[in-house]
């Protein structure tokens, strides 16, 4: 009985954790808004969709050699991979996917995207860098009275007269955001002691103070709220003039806590990627790690001028409207060649991003599109519900055959299954695995093999109740026998799958992620599950005579 | 309780050349047929554009014909699928195929602007595109046989580690005519080969081994039993043995695939016939070419008299035609 007691707890374990990791929780992401793209909390199963379900647009990008050969194609892509990145942050797709594949190709997953146009756009606009003074004199702290003051305003009189922008979101969302916020404001304020709160408004008490002048925090959880606030007009509007709120590229963690900065720099830039010929990252024996940069004689001349006048300001180095790295204090007048000292016993890693960045904007990669494959929402809504029929079909069927044939062992079977369907998808949630069509298919197919392992048990019990054994024995020899069986056919199908995850694009990867997930759920739901499940009803029937199978 | 072919008796093996007769006249024609046509490829192997339009109103087919090659984009293959005002134009000539290799965007581009001029921009929207230069496409030409060839690899060296060598090549020949029927199959529904197909085709690899190894698995338990029998008789019994399992396994997955056939929607429909078509091959196959080709390589290699088995050299000759003089038909006994 205690076997048969640890056994269930374990499936009650098995089961809690699969519900939990398919329970609907709060996340934030970027939704489509009317035309835009906002950040908002969305409350929803932790399964994320495929391109092909949920519209969307897949992109292959390769360097473009036809009109000049390109020299070193290995930092070429580099580059690109960092330029493509970062234009894409800004894009405001929900979950954009920008990687290296091999060493010629950048591959990038836009869902929700369904214009080649607008891709197009993006591969082709050059990489835009410019140099831009952080605003020393802290002019956002006195403006920020006002910005609070705007932003009550709008808030008390939400949806009535706020302005075009604000009164295209949904009231609710605003305030639910809020609220939120209002939250999360608490124990921002308790943890951390790194940065100093400003008290006070709706804006104000999200930003916090930073430790050169011009520059913010605000905690991750707040920047969608704060992208939301400066996208309204009157709040642009009340902002110092000649100045723009740009974000950092990164997100920096302070005691224990995620932040992203936002600076508020000079409109018009010092000087512009064009004059920029080239970045290496070095190790001086003084300074540590530094990256150094060359510029042209013109640049030179209009690096040296504009550095003389803002000596001890801080410089931003912004590719495509990001601040990438914290931005450095300008320590005299630099001529064409100048070096960012990153600090002793820095990490030569961030020398070499900061050094890409700078060749990024100096040396523009052409790219052009190998590949382009897009999807629309409505053929994806169409596929969804596709698949959903095809597998209730499919699921009703084998459930009808279990029952007919096998009466309550079948039953059991059934059992075993639906434990089988929950652990598989919870698998998928755990691994973060996007759902694909194809991996709907080959979920419904994992299906047939499932049953193929209470096939082969059910009927050895079969055969080994034929040979005259008590119930106990037979179930127990089935069980026993069909072992081999069903490993030997589990592994052989996951070596097909994994080959096929391996060598596999998009598509045909999400069918072996569902096949390998759907064949791991199925050893345990055959040869764990369902055998409990008999122990259990062997135990309670001590004196059968018959077993229903 | 409901049984179906319980505890049968069918001399599965004297029928082989029954059943090696009816595949060569499935697979023969097919053989004349690859080589001379060869296969169509989907535009992911070969490089090519593909949109799907729907128009406001359903345009006529030969005016959007004539636009195209006038604009241009000659030889576009123009289908109407869903309804009437749904068109898919397939671009997959060499020379719009070549003109991809500077840009996969630019025939699309071609194809809009001719609609756009003869139809206007808003008369239509565009639900989904596919282009691919043709070098992507000879990549993953390339990377789908070596996949079909490592899958093959894994699978031998796991069976003959799990069971014997002259299994695993059993069941590796099984598959691979497996493969030759279900590519005499693709061409005979004139499917054309996608990276949905290849997929289709590695899945039907999978479940094939899979009935295979079930068999073999219970050839293995019977050979441990030391029973007075010949090999030819124990694989007639290891497969009658298996049989239920076999053909309910069987038909539950077909159960599954009727739905993907039925419900699973224009894209899925290919993959499924393919695997509906592979699961009754397999399944043959299981039944009428694995154990033969296991009795053929006992024959031809037979296992020293210290072998794992019980099974001597002397067993494993035994004469079937001996047999088949005593029991004159497939009799259930």
């Amino acid at each position: 009985m205690s076997r048969i007691r640890t056994r269930l707890i374990l499936i009650g374990l098995l089961i809690a954790g699969s519900i939990f990791m398919l329970f609907p929780r709060d996340t934030i992401e970027r939704v489509k808004r009317g035309e835009g793209f906002a950040y908002d909390t969305v409350r929803r199963v932790p399964l994320k969709l495929g391109l092909d379900l949920q519209g969307g647009m897949y992109l292959a990008l390769e360097v473009d050699e036809s009109k000049q050969a390109v020299a070193d194609k290995s930092d070429a892509l580099e580059r690109a991979l960092k330029v493509v990145r970062t234009r894409i942050d800004q894009f405001g797709v929900s979950e954009p996917i920008v990687q290296k594949v091999g060493s010629d190709r950048l591959t990038v997953e836009l869902p929700g995207i369904d214009d080649p146009q607008r891709a197009t756009d993006v591969v082709e606009k050059q990489a835009f860098l410019q140099f831009q003074i952080v605003d020393e004199s802290e002019a956002l702290n006195r403006s920020l009275a006002r910005i609070d003051q705007i932003l009550r305003d709008l808030r008390v009189e939400a949806g009535t007269t706020a302005s075009d922008d604000t009164a295209k979101r949904p009231t609710s969302t605003l305030t639910q955001l809020l609220t939120k916020a209002d939250s999360a404001k608490g124990d921002s304020a308790r943890s951390d002691s790194a940065v100093t709160p400003t008290t006070g408004g709706p804006f104000s008490r999200r930003v916090q103070v930073g430790q050169i002048p011009g520059e913010y925090f605000v905690a991750t959880r707040d920047v969608p709220v704060l992208e939301q606030y400066l996208a309204i007009e009157q709040v642009r509007n009340a902002l110092p003039p000649g100045k723009e709120v740009l974000w950092s590229g990164d997100t920096t963690s302070l005691g224990g806590q995620a932040f992203r900065a936002f600076y508020v720099v000079d409109s018009r830039p010092i000087i512009t990627g064009e004059y920029l010929q080239d970045a290496r990252p070095n190790q001086s024996p003084i300074d540590g790690t530094i990256v150094e940069f060359q510029l042209n004689n013109e640049g030179g001349r209009q690096f040296r001028r504009e550095t003389g006048r803002h000596i001890q300001d801080y410089m931003a180095i912004v590719l495509d409207d990001r601040v990438m790295g914290r931005p450095p204090v300008i320590q005299g007048a630099i001529g064409t060649r100048g070096q960012i000292t990153m600090g002793q016993g820095r990490d030569l890693r961030e020398a070499q991003d900061l050094a890409l960045v700078l060749r990024a904007g100096s040396l523009p990669v052409p790219l052009k599109i190998a590949e382009i494959r897009n999807i629309g929402a409505s053929l994806g809504e169409d596929s969804i519900r596709q698949g959903l029929s095809a597998g209730a079909l499919g699921v009703a069927l084998v459930i009808l055959i279990m029952l007919v044939y096998y009466r309550f062992s079948g039953f059991l079977a059934v059992c075993g299954l639906a434990f089988y369907s929950l652990t598989t998808l919870a698998i998928l949630a755990a691994f973060q695995a996007t759902l694909t069509l194809p991996g709907l298919a080959g979920f419904v197919l994992s299906i047939g093999m499932a049953v193929d392992a209470n096939f082969l048990i059910f009927e050895r019990i079969r055969e080994e109740l034929e040979r005259g054994k008590t119930i106990r024995t037979a179930v127990n020899e089935g069980f026993d026998r069909a072992w081999s069986a069903i490993v030997d056919t589990h592994v052989t199908t996951a070596l097909t799958a994994a080959i096929l995850y391996q060598f596999g694009t998009g598509p045909v990867r999400g069918f072996a992620v569902a096949l390998l997930a759907g064949l791991a759920a199925s050893m345990v739901s055959a040869i764990f599950v369902v055998r409990t499940l008999f122990m259990l009803w062997l135990d309670r029937n001590k004196t059968t005579e018959a077993l229903s199978i | 309780m409901l049984r179906i072919l319980h505890d049968t008796h069918i001399d599965f093996i004297r029928l082989w050349k029954w059943a090696a007769g009816l595949m060569g006249v499935f697979i023969v024609p097919a053989l004349v047929l690859i080589p001379l046509l060869g296969f169509n490829y989907s535009i992911e192997f070969t490089g090519g554009t593909a949109l799907r339009l729907k128009f406001k109103q359903a345009p006529n087919l030969a005016d959007v014909r004539a636009t195209l090659s006038e604009r241009g984009v000659s030889g576009a293959e123009i289908l109407s699928f869903g309804g009437p005002d749904e068109l898919i134009v397939r671009a997959q000539q060499s020379e719009q195929i070549a003109a991809q290799e500077a840009g996969a965007t630019t025939v699309v581009n071609q194809i809009r602007a001719a609609l756009d001029a003869r139809f206007g921009p808003d008369s239509y929207e565009v639900l989904g595109t596919d282009a691919v230069s043709p070098r992507i496409g000879s990549e993953l030409r390339g990377q789908a046989t070596i996949a079909l060839l490592i899958a093959f690899a894994l699978t031998l060296i796991y069976l003959a580690w799990r069971f014997e060598w002259r299994f695993s090549v059993a069941a590796v020949l099984a598959t691979v005519h497996d493969i030759i029927a279900t590519l005499a199959f693709m061409k005979y529904m004139n499917l054309e080969i996608s990276v949905f197909v290849v997929g289709a085709i590695l899945t039907v690899i999978g479940y094939s081994m899979n009935d295979k190894v079930v068999v073999f698995d219970r050839v293995r338990e019977n050979l441990k039993s030391a029973k007075k029998e010949s090999l030819y008789e124990l694989l007639n019994r290891s497969v009658n043995e298996t049989l239920p399992r076999t053909v309910m396994t069987g038909s539950t997955t077909l159960a599954c695939l009727l739905a993907l056939l039925i419900f699973g929607g224009e894209v899925i429909r290919p993959f499924a016939w393919i695997m509906t078509f592979g699961i009754v091959i397999g399944t043959f196959s299981s039944i009428y070419v694995a154990a033969p080709i296991l009795l053929w390589i006992e024959r031809k290699f037979p296992r020293g008299e210290g072998g794992k088995t019980h099974i001597s050299a002397s067993q494993a000759r035994a004469e079937p035609k001996a047999e088949r003089k005593e029991r004159p038909s497939p009799a259930l006994r």
